[in-house]
């Protein structure tokens, strides 16, 4: 509101003016609640919350008008706005577009909607607002840019999901864990590459080293012993459940409750065709997913190591008899599934763009989509089920409000295990 | 440090209307896991349909308090059904990663902007109560009831009576349920589902009951937190079906009144570190900030559970020969 009127040439004329609108406004600031609330001696009353990208705007305005009664406020800095009305009847709620920032407009529903109030005393009117230059672009070039968002998304999801399901192919358990492994990387390259602002080229490889490390020592000092226990799978499951809330926790205890950048994550966008632009970090995540599953491809069907990984995964104890250290091979999966989740973390975080405590959370459920898909237990299964699931989950936004857009990802899970419960890749005697 | 109110604070959370949904919803759970042996990780998604059926039946569609909540019990017993119908069939495993995605799907249906008319998105829905009749139909006069930390309002003292009422009764059906032949054959199918079906049941059918009875009670867990707080999203997530699974290992899986003890113990111990981890911090004992100190008691959840399954899996009262999961 302030910047706004000083903005305005007419009034750098007339400084007086100037203090004036700005006292008032102070003044206003300094009692919020009567700054954006106008009508409170009624009973009933249209509330709604104005935000870009999840960020409140401040100072725009709202008018309400309905048989003869009209009023208006503006946004205060939570972006909420609360407009009193006599009675329970419909009203028209307008936005002010000029107000919004600039290259901001109501993308659905146009500026002036309808609302009718229902049984309760007040009724929420949100528009549906967003950067104005997306329903310029052609659809045919949206659906290009979000189809390569969701190989780059897939990929990253498909680094995440081959260690789940290696895991789950080799032990039986579902790691519900994983998610946590996925924000260490992440939160790893946080902790090298800004608060101890080692260059990002060293950071990142450090992060995925520490990620194995991590795997490494969750099998030495937990699954290990438990396996050695004798515990069940069930039971293996729930302590993953248990750990999955101890290192999420843990997580939020070191970097709090907000959203970290990793460096460079604003790199320049590349225009490649038509209005479809990539950024710098979008290519190169996409190539190192690429190079990093093509070598795992190469590992599980070519060396000694992945060899004996798939024929434990087949039938362990044959695998036992015919000399596989199992215990040693076991070791190795959780190594390397740890250190794929890690890097996939990096790279969604330069994705997202973001690192959150729960993070993991969100990715744990596609993951586990992904993984199901392909089919529980095959590491080829769980790349094709991660690139579908990452297809579904940015193409989705173009026909559905993207904030469901995961919804359309775990739709898809629970339609497959209707359907074709072995998954893709999967052999119908696994499920039992 | 204060060490009355710290005390204070911890005995009130033996008895609150929190207390009592999360204690109806272990005993669901109860009766899928413990009772049933079907891994349900979706319980926040019961209560959640629960809490939404009947908030939204009441604003949306002008019912009263008491047919609203019916809403919500029948869409417990909806979603039990769209749960259970694909995935009983498939090992135990498929269940939990539907369940915990069904639930999430709830969550995000309830929290996108596309329907706030009807669910409020972010901010939730409030004043139900107080419309369909839920408020008036409290038979206390207005003052204050109880003694110590025990001390209510009328309406809090209404919640809770309404709340222990529903408890009681779901506490006596499943009871009667578990020692019914009905029970011995639900027994029977976590022990053992194909000797089961050798004798002739239908397995799949049995299933579903006992998912459809369980979801029955994590929904009522969530009218009775609807009806003393308000239905907001943020508080349906995973960390709740997994704090709820929490008090149900607490207290023993496959008793009828481990969960309710255990979500007794669970909440008020929750209660107890909310309290004295901020006390300990600011004092000076624990070398943290407030904000850390309150997150360190999700840690030690986190690792509690881990411990408990581990080490004690049958809970405080349980049996250990009546826990298949353990082998």
């Amino acid at each position: 509101m302030n910047f706004l009127s000083v903005g305005n040439p007419k009034r750098l004329l007339k400084p007086l003016i100037i203090l004036f609108t700005a006292l008032i406004i102070g003044l206003g600031l300094m009692t919020p609640a009567h700054a954006d609330s106008v009508g409170e001696e009624f009973d009933y009353a249209v509330v709604g919350n104005v935000k870009v990208e999840g960020e409140p705007v401040a100072g725009v305005r709202m008018t309400v008008e309905g048989g003869d009664y009209s009023a208006s406020t503006v946004t205060d800095e939570t972006g909420s706005w609360l407009i009193g009305v006599p009675e329970k009847s419909e009203y028209s709620v307008t936005i002010d577009e000029s107000t919004l920032p600039a290259g901001v407009i109501v993308l659905e529903g146009g500026v002036t909607q309808e609302v009718t109030f229902k049984l309760g005393d007040r009724v929420v009117q949100n528009f549906f607002i967003g950067e104005g230059e997306r329903n310029e672009v052609a659809f045919i070039d949206q659906v290009i840019a979000r189809v390569i968002y969701g190989i780059n998304f897939g990929l990253m999801l498909g680094l995440a999901s081959v260690g789940l399901s290696l895991v789950f192919g080799t032990t039986g358990l579902s790691n519900f864990a994983h998610g946590e492994m996925v924000t260490f990387g992440a939160v790893a390259a946080l902790i090298l590459g800004v608060f101890l602002e080692l260059p990002i080229w060293v950071a990142i490889p450090a992060a995925v080293l520490l990620s194995a490390g991590m795997g490494w020592s969750l099998d030495a000092g937990l699954w290990k012993p438990l396996r050695s226990r004798g515990l069940g799978i069930i039971q293996l499951m729930i302590v993953s459940i248990g750990l999955s809330l101890t290192m999420r926790y843990i997580i939020q205890f070191f970097i709090g409750g907000g959203t970290e950048q990793l460096p460079g994550f604003d790199s320049p966008k590349i225009n490649l065709f038509g209005s479809v632009a990539l950024s710098v970090n979008d290519l190169y995540s996409m190539g190192i997913s690429i190079i990093v599953i093509v070598a795992f491809a190469f590992w599980l069907m070519k060396t000694k190591t992945g060899k004996a990984t798939r024929a434990i995964s087949d039938n362990p104890d044959l695998a036992a008899a015919s000399g596989i250290d199992v215990d040693k091979v076991i070791r190795i999966v959780w190594i390397v599934s740890a250190a794929m989740a890690g890097l996939a973390g990096v790279l969604w975080a330069y994705f997202r763009p973001g690192i959150k405590w729960d993070m993991g959370t969100q990715i744990l459920l596609l993951i586990f989509a992904a993984v199901t898909l392909g089919g529980l237990g095959t590491a080829f299964g769980a790349l094709i089920g991660a690139l579908i699931v990452g297809l579904l989950v940015e193409t989705s936004s173009l026909f559905i409000p993207s904030d469901l857009k995961y919804v359309a990802a775990l739709v898809v899970l629970i339609g497959v295990l209707l359907f074709r419960p072995q998954g893709i890749m999967g052999r119908k005697q696994r499920i039992g | 440090m204060d060490w009355g109110t710290i005390i204070n604070n911890t005995l009130a959370g033996l008895l609150t209307p929190t207390t009592i949904a999360f204690a109806l919803a272990a005993l669901g759970l109860a009766m899928h896991f413990g009772f049933a042996g079907l891994l349900n990780f979706g319980i926040a998604g019961f209560m959640a349909i629960g809490a939404y059926g009947y908030a939204i039946s009441v604003l949306t569609f002008g019912f009263p308090w008491w047919l609203g909540m019916i809403v919500g019990i029948l869409g417990s017993i909806g979603f039990a059904i769209l749960l259970g119908v694909p995935t009983l069939r498939l090992r135990g495993d498929y269940l939990a990663i539907v369940t915990i995605a069904a639930a999430e799907i709830a969550r995000l249906l309830f929290l996108t902007t596309a329907f706030t008319d009807v669910t409020g998105s972010a901010d939730g829905l409030f004043g139900y109560n107080k419309a369909g009749g839920f408020t008036d139909a409290n038979p206390f006069p207005p003052g204050s009831y109880g003694f110590g930390p025990w001390t209510y309002n009328s309406e809090t003292l209404w919640v809770i009576t309404f709340g222990l009422g529903v408890l009681a009764i779901c506490v006596w059906l499943l009871w009667a349920l578990m020692r019914s032949p009905w029970g011995r054959v639900i027994k029977g199918i976590r022990e053992d589902e194909d000797a089961i079906r050798a004798l002739g049941k239908n397995v799949f059918a049995y299933k579903l009951q006992a998912l459809i009875i369980g979801g029955v009670f994590g929904g009522m867990g969530g009218i009775i937190y609807a009806a003393f707080a308000n239905v907001s999203p943020g508080v349906y997530v995973t960390s709740i079906t997994f704090f709820i699974w929490t008090s149900l290992l607490l207290g023993g899986a496959a008793t009828i009144f481990g969960p309710v003890i255990g979500a007794v113990i669970f909440w008020t111990l929750q209660a107890f570190l909310s309290n004295i981890l901020p006390e300990l911090s600011s004092s000076g004992i624990l070398p943290v900030d407030g904000t850390q100190a309150a997150t360190l008691r999700f840690v030690l959840v986190g690792i509690g559970l881990m411990l408990l399954v581990i080490y004690r899996p049958q809970g405080i009262f349980g049996d250990k020969r009546e826990m298949t999961f353990v082998k």
